[in-house]
């Protein structure tokens, strides 16, 4: 599999620059706010945006090369590109869709995306999730030797989501091929690439599996962005642990070695949520009303003074849990992670 | 009951509305019998205006569309210092008065006029030919297909165009495929316009190509100078401008229901088939 590498490549935005190099082996999955640059990267790769500066190539071809003058059209670039609207001809029938890119009969393409059915029909009416099929489907019937997502799960609905994800997860670790795909959201990020890129306004903050992005996050924006809690306070170490305290007076404790102004992760998944004050080995306990609770399918987050715990559905309605009621988050030392040092 | 007066009122207002804009059309089949009219359209005037008319329209309206559709894809898809400027000057036919247009072009066409000596050096004549009222009604008639055909190619989503890109296809592909097949209910409909502006022209015509029976004298022309002399047979022309006027709107109407339905469009009917 020939890797996608991408050279110093910077394109102008509106309040800053795209800057950034980044090699995409087998599947990488760039995560940040919207309007970070993300999709105009992807344009870039594809040729529908011409960067500044840079080099973009694809195994031993070039596609743009600043320096040489050199750019391909996209077209010329072998690159398979699912729009985040998927983009599907809305005049041509499922079949025409697969096959523009062909030319010729592509009907392996129809059955391995199970859209044969729907080969005669327009897209117009479709479900996100066979429209997505036929997208990738018309992507790939491209033969590229580079496959470009944006933002591949937002517009499914949640319920489909997850089947998606899981069917899309299967597909990419299948292809052999270099995959870079964008999202905003950092669990599709982590559910679908080996390697994920933290972007933020114009420039990769941290690339790491999302196993280690998550353990060391590198700035408390890469922490808040894999879904931490981040709790700002003062650290003094003494005795082998830090206490770190909060505005509120509250005081964590925390294993890392710290000092002077800090910010503190905590991830959602770390925090035990009671209704009585915790008798165990967590040595942090949060104690306010409930400020809000969110269900997210099965899983629910429950926001309890500056922390979010995420629990279970089963365990929010055997607790009895509602909003306003008193309820404490319980963490343990361990769990936290000290990732900004002031001093 | 204040309120059952008010919609009386507003209803008897639109009923006037109506009746004012529908009168006079029906008055002209109302003054003359089928008969007469169909015998009025062998009166050599009536078939040469109806001739002279349809060639130079066919004529003008194809060189609007060969040249109309790439510059409105320009100024659709690109922007450029001057952009505005170029958008204004498409326009500016519209606001001209005709006649004002048909002077224009015996300035710039004519014998005497700006470039009367190259076209001399080349042998054209322009003025008071029957190509004179085909680049009369061109230059009249284009803003209304530029206009809306810079609507349509705007209207149709750029990243179709873009994912053409990427799958392989080049720009002219691209253009016939996808840009082409989406955008072409609003330059039917832009066409339909531009061709019933045309088939009207008077003052830019008269000014430029002169009334010439056989050779310039188009129906409206021909309504005009046959007014005098026979009213039978300005009201058989104009009995055959308010039909084809009549189906003109009907294409129109028509394109824009394509246009905006067209992720609902039937393959039976409109689609092109794709398929090798």
């Amino acid at each position: 599999m020939a890797a996608l590498v991408l050279d110093e490549i910077s394109v102008p935005l509106r309040s800053f620059a795209l800057e950034l190099s980044l090699e995409v082996g087998s599947t990488v999955a760039l995560v940040g706010p919207s309007g970070a640059g993300k999709t105009t990267l992807l344009r870039a790769v594809a040729g529908l945006i011409r960067p500044r500066g840079g080099r973009i190539a694809s195994g031993v071809e070039t596609w743009f090369d600043a320096a040489r003058g050199v750019s391909l059209p996209p077209d010329e670039r072998k690159v398979g590109y699912v729009f985040q609207d998927y983009a599907l001809f809305p005049h041509m029938t499922v079949r025409q869709n697969v096959e523009y890119p062909r030319r010729h009969r592509a009907d392996e393409y129809l059955e391995r995306f199970r859209i044969a059915h729907l080969a005669d029909t327009r897209p117009g009416t479709l479900s996100g999730g066979e429209r997505q099929r036929i997208a990738l489907a018309r992507a790939l019937a491209r033969d590229p030797d580079v496959l470009l997502l944006d933002e591949p799960l937002s517009a499914l609905d949640p319920h489909t989501k997850a089947e998606v994800r899981g069917e899309l997860q299967q597909l990419l670790a299948g292809l052999g091929l270099p995959v870079l795909l964008v999202t905003h959201d950092f669990e599709d990020a982590a559910a679908l690439a080996d390697k994920v890129g933290v972007i933020v306004e114009g420039t990769l903050r941290q690339v790491a599996s999302p196993r280690e992005l998550v353990a060391r996050p590198a700035d408390p924006f890469v922490a808040s962005f894999t879904g931490a809690n981040l709790l700002h306070g003062i650290a003094e170490t003494a005795g082998g642990t830090t206490r770190v305290r909060l505005a509120d007076g509250t005081v964590i404790a925390s294993v890392e070695p710290a000092r002077g102004d800090v910010v503190v992760a905590v991830y959602p998944w770390d925090v035990t949520v009671s209704t009585e004050r915790p008798h165990d080995s967590a040595m942090n306990v949060i104690a306010a009303p409930i400020a809000s609770i969110t269900e997210l399918g099965s899983r629910v987050r429950v926001s309890i003074g500056s922390v979010s715990a995420e629990i279970t559905a089963e365990s929010l309605h055997r607790l009895g849990l509602a909003v306003g009621m008193l309820a404490y988050g319980s963490f343990k030392a361990t769990g936290t992670r000290i990732v900004a040092n002031a001093s | 009951m204040k309120r059952a007066l008010l919609t009386a009122f507003y209803v008897a207002l639109a009923a006037l509305a109506l009746a004012f804009l529908i009168l006079p059309v029906v008055a002209i089949y109302a003054h003359t019998s089928p008969g007469k009219l169909v015998d009025q359209l062998s009166n050599p005037v009536v078939k040469d205006a109806f001739v002279v008319s349809v060639r130079t329209s066919v004529l003008a309206q194809l060189l609007i569309l060969l040249v109309g559709t790439p510059t409105a894809y320009l100024l659709a898809t690109t922007r450029f210092p001057g952009h505005a400027l170029a958008v204004t000057f498409v326009e500016l036919p519209l606001v001209l008065p005709p006649a004002v247009a048909g002077i224009g072009l015996l300035a710039a066409f004519g014998s005497t006029g700006l470039l009367g000596p190259t076209l001399h050096f080349l042998g054209v004549t322009l003025p008071f030919t029957q190509s004179a009222v085909t680049v009369a009604v061109a230059y009249v008639a284009s803003p209304l297909y530029v206009r809306q055909a810079i609507a349509a190619f705007e209207a149709t989503d750029p990243n179709l165009a873009a994912a053409s890109r990427t799958l392989g296809a080049g720009a002219a592909r691209t253009f016939f495929r996808v840009v082409l097949p989406l955008a072409r209910g609003g330059l039917i409909a832009g066409l339909a316009l531009s061709f019933a502006r045309g088939l009207g022209e008077f003052g830019a015509t008269i000014m430029f190509a002169g009334s010439l029976q056989h050779v310039t004298q188009t129906l409206p022309l021909a309504i005009y100078a046959e007014f005098a002399q026979s009213f039978d047979a300005t009201l058989a022309m104009s009995g055959v401008l308010v039909l084809i006027s009549v189906v003109l709107l009907l294409t129109l109407r028509i394109g824009l229901t394509w246009q905006r339905s067209s992720s609902m469009r039937s393959p039976s009917l409109f689609g092109l088939s794709l398929s090798s």
